[in-house]
């Protein structure tokens, strides 16, 4: 029970009216910060990371993790109403909460996703507060080869998610994992794919220049052109009755909350890993377990309802290495990092048992964090719908102008920006021939890390494959990444079977 | 000296001798008119990165700059983007790059066309170290153990390390070539991550600098053999260097910050001096002791020649690893 009492000595600390204040005002700027395409919570705290000597040190960690906390609330909301993941997080966010928006029931996408996202933000700061420290020795077994076995089991949940054609989804996945491997090689030091010698591709291309290009720009393109005559934006409204409704249907899905959050938490916890491939991997274990995985990827509240758990659950998850181990698990968590060190807090091992006060702080304030933010999104929810009601011609210029804007503001380079152009060309032409586009976005965001992982591994093995399967919790993963393979193949061979023949495709 | 002066008598003095030679407007009278641009030779949340924001940080908090420091990273290419970006702002008087050892290595590497003895040296503000560290778990307690086992292991001693070409590459190159050792060379893409293979028994050792290992040192689970620095360490009054063991493996990594060729003097002034006051704050001191980070301040000439030697030096080390550039 000694948990207990230094938890309640935080929430002393966090419920002192400045750092409700403190949380309620990072929460609100970190769901805007978040809501802007490339905006992003890395560059939400660096803005305010100066800001915060105004207030007491305690305070100031507390805001940036209000921060961050709001931010990942708001990846969802560009995710559902344009189309295009505020950052690699949400990704998987867009594959039911676009659908779900084209169809009118934007506001139930993000009613959805806030209740979502407070769900899996409550279980894990819950496990966090049980299990932190015994759970950083496990985060200390990940090592390349377990690294790699679990980025391949986030790859193979992801089988069926190209749709029916399996070729066209193939092809997505090796370009994807092609245009992943352009830039400066960690291993050897030299630079590969740079198209002669282009110094705009030295640090690579980034996913969220892939994403906004192939998803913002080219959705931009297509439905400009499939709605010449009538906007195809439906009036989205938003009353009480579909607020309960909402809440309604999100306790239906309490088992694949609760999954998303445990395994958001634990996904996120690993230092290399993060709120991505857990985003990703609730998806396509929700759609993979699903009795209508036909229904995917077609406005399913499900699909809005796993990512959204595990990408929150994670990202108290990878404060986990941080706090603990002095690792970051993101960018943004690095800056959390440089927050501290300001103040002479040193993450790592010690920093449970040299600094309680400020650990128990931080972790009373993701309490409140999390019933800030729900609170505050579910307010704000009207108003982001009424955007969408803008006429489709101010609609489009304006997502156009957020593309081009959040393309250029993380990296400052032109560069990036006729990327997007170009992205958003092949976007369209590839929509048009019906090609699948989350595969290409997925192998972007994964390629690098498993890339990374499976050479280290393999030079720390002398180039052995079987350190894959003999290390045991690296063949555990392995194991479920063939089931979650043929898993899907199965079902879609036993569909065929109690069909009548399938007409050719 | 100058720390005896309150900041305003140091003013009022300059201020006074100026009026004596009947100079024109001195750098006292120079202060940035827009935000400063701080490039960062490396991308967001590693130790260069890390520290450039902290000093953003105590500049922004002392009001050391009546306008904003806002710092930009260009990490691309080992720094080749920054170098590129910097030449191009020759003149320019707010901008200000933040450097580390890829300062000497990527124009020495890769022909980018940039000679770094065009760039207006500003202020350095540390020199940090390297030790070379095994796992507590480990059986290895001194540096004779540690060359036992690397040659017993034949060449499948994991040494990690950053990126290959990287200063880590370097100095694990440093020891190959001292005691004619083989390692296998794991690149991982931070500090912070090799740290953590080191204690997950991933990696049988690594040449962090203090800051990237301390955390575990202290928690009792990293072992430091030697350090690489020029005497003794404060923090670790007992880890020998490698030179009193008799090895002159010697290398160390600079955190300065220069400026475009033909910056302004006055502003070049203004700089120095902010950075300067910077190296004299309580959060500077205190993080440079903790951190077991060699904090004199150099400037102007000193510097200038501190940096060209550093050139030097590298030019030497990467000629023996055959990657110097044409």
């Amino acid at each position: 029970m000694e948990i207990l009492s230094l938890l309640a000595d935080g929430f002393a600390t966090s419920l002192t009216p400045i750092n409700i204040m403190v949380v309620v005002i990072g929460v609100t700027a970190g769901l805007f910060i978040g809501a802007m395409p490339g905006l992003g919570s890395v560059n939400g705290v660096a803005i305010v990371l100066p800001l915060t000597f105004i207030v007491p040190p305690s305070s100031a960690i507390i805001l940036l993790a209000a921060i961050y906390y709001g931010a990942m609330y708001g990846g969802a909301i560009s995710s559902i109403l344009l189309g295009i993941p505020g950052a690699s997080t949400a990704v998987a966010t867009t594959f039911d909460g676009r659908p779900m928006a084209q169809q009118g029931k934007a506001g139930l996408a993000l009613i959805a996703a806030a209740v979502a996202s407070f769900v899996g933000g409550t279980i894990s700061v819950i496990l966090f507060t049980l299990f932190a420290v015994p759970l950083a020795d496990l985060a200390l077994a990940f090592g390349p080869a377990e690294e790699f076995a679990l980025v391949l089991m986030a790859f193979t949940t992801f089988v069926g998610l190209g749709g029916d054609d399996v070729m066209k989804t193939i092809v997505m996945i090796c370009l994807g994992l092609v245009l992943s491997t352009v830039g400066l090689d960690l291993i050897s030091g030299q630079p590969r794919l740079i198209f002669g010698d282009l110094p705009g591709f030295y640090s690579g291309i980034s996913f969220l220049v892939l994403a906004i290009g192939v998803y913002g720009v080219g959705e931009v393109l297509y439905t400009i052109e499939t709605s010449r005559t009538a906007p195809s934006v439906t009036a989205a409204k938003l009353t009480m009755r579909a607020l309960g409704e909402g809440i309604r249907e999100m306790n239906k899905l309490w088992k694949t909350m609760s999954f998303g959050s445990f395994l958001g938490f634990f996904v996120g916890m690993l230092p290399a890993a993060g709120a991505t491939p857990a985003a990703l991997m609730s998806y396509g274990l929700a759609k993979t377990f699903s009795k209508k995985p036909e229904t995917f990827g077609r406005g399913n509240i499900e699909g809005v309802a796993a990512p959204e758990t595990a990408n929150n659950a994670a990202s108290t998850g990878s404060l986990l290495p941080m706090l603990t181990l002095g690792i970051p698990g993101s960018p943004t968590t690095a800056l959390l990092l440089g927050g501290m060190v300001m103040w002479g807090l040193v993450p790592g091992p010690m920093l449970f048992i040299e600094e309680p006060d400020f650990v128990w702080g931080l972790i009373s304030s993701l309490y409140t964090a999390n019933v800030a933010a729900v609170v505050i999104n579910i307010a704000l929810i009207p108003l982001f719908v009424w955007a969408l009601r803008m006429p489709f011609s101010v609609l489009c210029t304006v997502v156009l102008v957020l593309c081009i804007v959040g393309g250029y503001a993380p990296s400052q380079k032109l560069h990036d920006v006729w990327l997007i152009a170009g992205f958003g060309i092949a976007g369209y032409v590839l929509r048009k021939a019906d090609y699948p586009l989350a595969p290409l976005v997925l192998a972007i965001v994964l390629g690098p890390l498993m890339e990374k992982s499976f050479r280290q591994a393999l030079i720390s093995s002398q180039g052995d494959m079987m350190t894959f399967v003999e290390r045991p919790l690296s063949a555990t993963f392995v194991g479920l990444s063939v089931l979650f393979f043929v898993l899907p193949v199965i079902k879609l061979v036993r569909q065929r079977k109690s069909k009548s023949p399938a007409p050719a495709e | 000296m100058i720390n005896t002066f309150t900041r305003r008598g140091a003013m009022a003095l300059m201020a006074s001798a100026a009026l004596v030679l009947g100079a024109p407007a001195s750098a006292e009278s120079w202060k940035p008119n827009k935000p400063v641009e701080m490039v960062i030779m490396a991308g967001a949340g590693g130790g260069a990165d890390l520290l450039a924001r902290l000093f953003q940080s105590i500049i922004q908090k002392n009001d050391f700059s009546p306008m904003p420091v806002l710092p930009v990273n260009k990490g691309g290419g080992s720094g080749a983007e920054a170098l590129r970006y910097l030449k191009d702002k020759e003149g320019d008087a707010h901008i200000i790059m933040a450097t580390l050892n890829s300062y000497y290595t990527t124009p020495l590497r890769t022909n980018i066309g940039v000679d770094i003895e065009e760039f207006t040296p500003l202020a350095r503000m540390a020199n940090d170290n390297f030790i070379l560290w095994v796992s507590a778990e480990s059986d290895i307690q001194n540096l004779d153990d540690f060359v036992a086992a690397v040659k017993e292991a034949g060449d499948s001693f994991k040494m990690g390390g950053t990126g290959t070409g990287q200063e880590d590459s370097l100095v694990t190159a440093m020891l190959e070539n001292e005691f004619g050792i083989k390692f296998t060379y794991v690149p991982f893409e931070g500090g912070g991550t090799v740290a953590k293979n080191l204690v997950g028994n991933h990696i049988d050792s690594t040449v962090n600098n203090p800051a990237e290992q301390m955390g575990f040192y202290k928690a009792g689970k990293s072992r430091p053999i030697a350090t690489f620095s020029e005497e003794r360490l404060e923090a670790f009054p007992d880890v020998p260097t490698m030179r009193e063991l008799g090895h002159d493996v010697v290398y160390t990594m600079q955190r300065s910050f220069v400026g475009p060729k033909d910056m302004p003097a006055e502003a070049a002034a203004f700089y120095t001096e902010m950075f300067e006051k910077l190296s004299q704050t309580e959060e500077w001191q205190t993080y440079a002791a903790d951190e077991a980070l060699d904090a004199t301040f150099l400037s102007g000439d000193a510097l200038q020649e501190f940096l060209l030697n550093g050139r030097e030096v590298h030019r030497e080390i990467l000629a023996g690893m055959g990657e110097l550039g044409s």
